[in-house]
């Protein structure tokens, strides 16, 4: 075996413990950098779930139970803000997107391989700027953190906001390395139209960091300016407007939430079609959707101002906007389920996770149109119904998506198998767990019970108590799923390179885990990416 | 990935299919980060035409304060340095490398020319107290909810000052892509750091071209 194919992992073997270190921090492999971004948001997701179990578990009772409500406030904004900058943004286009784009279209690496290091480096920075926040005063703006509390709160607001800043220049790399990848270094014969939907997903997604992130960035700023200078942009004292901050922060936010979903859609297209041994249904429609639903997201930010006094055509075109962004999605949806149709279905632990993702990720988008039609947002506003809504599209969608990726390439990543047992016994407790969380908080937020507070009204109690049950039910089915991974990396039975019969590169051109220059011989693509049922 | 050593011996790092390739590759990307720096400006322009349309009396009246004729000297050095960031990277395509450098140096000049005018402009304001928001402080014509010319300068200090630093970022970069010259780095046959600097410079100017009538002439 020369050098040259030697797996990733193994590519500094037998050198000294330095070199070995080394070959992590200041890699140029996407391969690694992947890894990098996999342990660090995963990293995050604990450490973010950590304080979501500190809030529900303050909420036992309307009393004041562990801690005050001060100190509730930081919680919850840290668990959001955490959620959101740490996790779900950057964890499925950093960990999986860098992992397998390059190996699914046939490239040796992404186009600019030192940004790509540099982007991971900008992340880590801005976790360390934050965690200086939380370490000098914290913050309980909540993750929105708007105006004008945010420009009068003593907590900690620059640190916090300084750092999701630098984390968005991060995001912004990544995407524009992403797009010039995709447009430049795919295999010969690899069509636009042969591509993976994992890649057209990550494609949009890349698409929506590049145009929206920097106006995240350009509002933050003005936001450190607010407090220090007092330039006054979002102070009616000095002739300003605190909903401009609602509407810049929206502008960035609603396409965010897309930053967040549509990778999670790219891994369900390609679990499903795996496990369920079929062609996808609808491809031309599912890949353009992902793009549809990037370019309908930059008009429909003001759905979260309706309660703000928008004048009413803004709220009814806002509303007529957001009613849009259904059709993309109830397509995906359509065909995914379309393609489990008469498909030889495996129930691996990956294909439980993506079933799972099906049914909660198609209640969380239904309880958006509530929220996004105006009458029934003047009462659902600021209530559960709005955390039960999103965590259904964040968590019962993105999360449940990054395991079901997760345990699809975790053969890929390490070489070795997880154990399966473990795994479905993992997906039980989350998937439950997750629906007696937050299916409760429907219930609570359409009775009026609103979001962000300390307290409640004593008949709110019971529900409440359930919703608190089913957080500790998901950290088991958290905990499981992190010990096999974790047991499964260093001591798991060895890999084969195809272990699921897929038909993307990653699978039947390379090994498992890939050499470092992902090919043996470089791939010539003559065929589209779920030919199943063809050999 | 040893980048250095790819270049070395191909002449360009082995993940591109030939040097033409790299450079299309890292032309597209340099595409993508200006429209993403378009986007950060994109913000304040709406924050400035938001205001301008609530309070059209109080801007007008603040602008005044704006010394038109320096922010005419700035438009012009800006405009003469994007031809000599032309002549330069054109020259050095040419393998002119002496012409090249002298064209270069002079836009970096022309940047900093732009600067020290700028300099003065803002210690002028500073001086006369119209300071954005809070710490305005021009007793002539004081700053009030319904009349903010507080605000004026918030965005005049916000818009021309990222403007700003991005002239300096532009100056480094010059300095970097003259360096790299010099050691020999950048050639006639690897001439993208230079195209990509100049990429950059225009969008600076442009953005300087939206900024220069805002301010100083229409409001
Ligand atoms: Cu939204």
């Amino acid at each position: 075996m020369s050098a040259h194919e030697v797996n990733y992992l193994e590519e500094y073997k037998g050198k000294s413990f330095f070199e070995r270190l080394m070959g992590w921090i200041v890699t140029y492999d996407h391969k690694r950098i992947g890894m990098l971004y996999l342990v660090t948001t995963l990293m995050s997701f604990v450490i973010g779930g950590v304080f979501a179990l500190l809030i529900r578990t303050e909420l036992w009772t309307p009393m004041k139970d562990f801690f005050d409500a001060n100190t509730y406030n930081q919680i919850f904004t840290l668990h959001g803000a955490i959620m959101v900058f740490w996790f779900i943004i950057p964890a499925i286009p950093g960990a999986l997107g860098n992992f397998c784009l390059p190996l699914m279209i046939g490239a040796k690496d992404v186009a600019f391989p030192k940004l790509n290091l540099f982007s991971y480096y900008l992340l880590v920075i801005g976790m360390l700027i934050n965690l200086y926040g939380v370490l000098s005063g914290g913050i309980d703006t909540g993750w929105t953190f708007y105006t004008p509390y945010s420009a009068q709160t003593s907590t900690s607001v620059i640190a916090m906001v300084s750092g999701v800043f630098i984390m968005g220049f991060a995001s912004i790399f990544t995407g524009l390395n992403f797009m010039v990848t995709v447009h430049q270094l795919r295999a010969p014969g690899m069509t636009w139209m042969r591509m993976p939907l994992f890649v057209w997903a990550i494609y949009s997604t890349s698409l929506l960091q590049v145009v929206a992130t920097p106006v995240l960035g350009i509002t933050l700023a003005l936001l450190v300016m607010e407090r220090t200078l007092g330039i006054g942009f979002f102070d009616p004292a000095l002739g300003g407007d605190p909903v401009l901050f609602q509407h810049f922060f929206w502008f960035y936010s609603h396409p965010a939430v897309y930053i967040m979903i549509l990778p999670a859609f790219g891994i369900i297209s390609e679990t499903i079609t795996t496990y369920a041994r079929k062609t996808i249904f609808g491809y031309n429609a599912i890949a353009y959707s992902s793009i549809g639903l990037a370019l309908v997201s930059f008009f429909v930010w003001g759905h979260h101002m309706f309660t703000s006094g928008e004048s009413w055509w803004a709220n009814a075109l806002f509303s007529a906007m957001t009613m849009f962004t259904a059709i993309p999605t109830a397509i995906k949806i359509v065909n995914w389920t379309a393609t489990l149709y008469k498909g030889s279905i495996v129930f691996t632990t990956g294909m439980l996770y993506t079933l799972g993702f099906l049914l909660t990720f198609a209640i969380g988008g239904l309880t958006g149109l509530f929220l996004g039609s105006i009458s029934s947002d003047k009462h659902f506003h600021d209530t559960y119904f709005v955390v039960a809504h999103f965590h259904y599209v964040m968590v019962g969608g993105t999360a449940t998506a990054l395991f079901a990726g997760v345990y699809h390439w975790f053969p890929k990543y390490t070489g070795r198998m997880y154990n399966e047992l473990l795994g479905q016994l993992s997906f039980w407790f989350f998937f439950i767990g997750f629906n007696v969380t937050f299916f409760t908080q429907f219930v609570l937020g359409a009775n009026g019970m609103p979001r962000r507070y300390f307290s409640y009204i004593p008949e709110f109690q019971d529900l409440n108590q359930i919703s608190t049950i089913g957080a500790w039910l998901i950290a088991v089915g958290v905990f499981i799923s992190f010990s096999n991974l974790i047991i499964s990396a260093l001591k798991g039975a060895k890999a084969p390179a195809n272990p699921w019969g897929s038909k993307t590169l990653e699978w039947t051109d390379t090994a498992s885990p890939p050499i470092t220059h992902n090919f043996v011989q470089d791939p010539i693509v003559n065929a589209g990416p779920y030919e199943y049922g063809r050999s | 990935m040893d980048v250095e050593a790819d270049i070395k011996k191909y002449g360009f790092p082995q993940w591109f299919k030939s040097k033409e390739h790299e450079f299309d590759s890292c032309k597209f990307g340099m595409w993508l980060f200006l429209v993403q720096e378009l986007m950060l400006f994109g913000g304040l322009f709406v924050a400035f035409a938001m205001y301008n349309y609530l309070y059209p009396e109080t801007f007008r009246e603040a602008h005044h304060h704006l010394d038109k004729n320096l922010g005419a000297l700035n438009t012009v050095f800006l405009l003469i340095s994007s031809l000599t960031m032309v002549l330069g990277v054109a020259y050095t395509m040419r393998n002119q490398m002496g012409k090249a450098m002298l064209n270069l140096f002079l836009t970096f000049l022309l940047a900093g020319a732009f600067m020290v005018v700028k300099y003065f402009e803002y210690s002028h304001k500073i001086h006369e107290g119209l300071l954005p928001g809070a710490l305005y402080s021009f007793a002539a014509n004081p700053s009030t909810p319904e009349n903010p010319q507080s605000l004026f300068f918030s965005l005049y200090f916000m818009m021309t000052g990222l403007h700003g630093i991005h002239v300096v970022g532009g100056m480094v970069c010059l300095l970097w892509i003259m360096y790299r010259i010099k050691i020999g780095k950048t050639t006639a046959e690897r001439f993208g750091a230079v195209e990509f600097v100049g990429l950059y410079w225009h969008l600076v100017d442009l953005i300087w071209i939206f900024l220069f009538p805002i301010f100083y002439l229409v409001v």
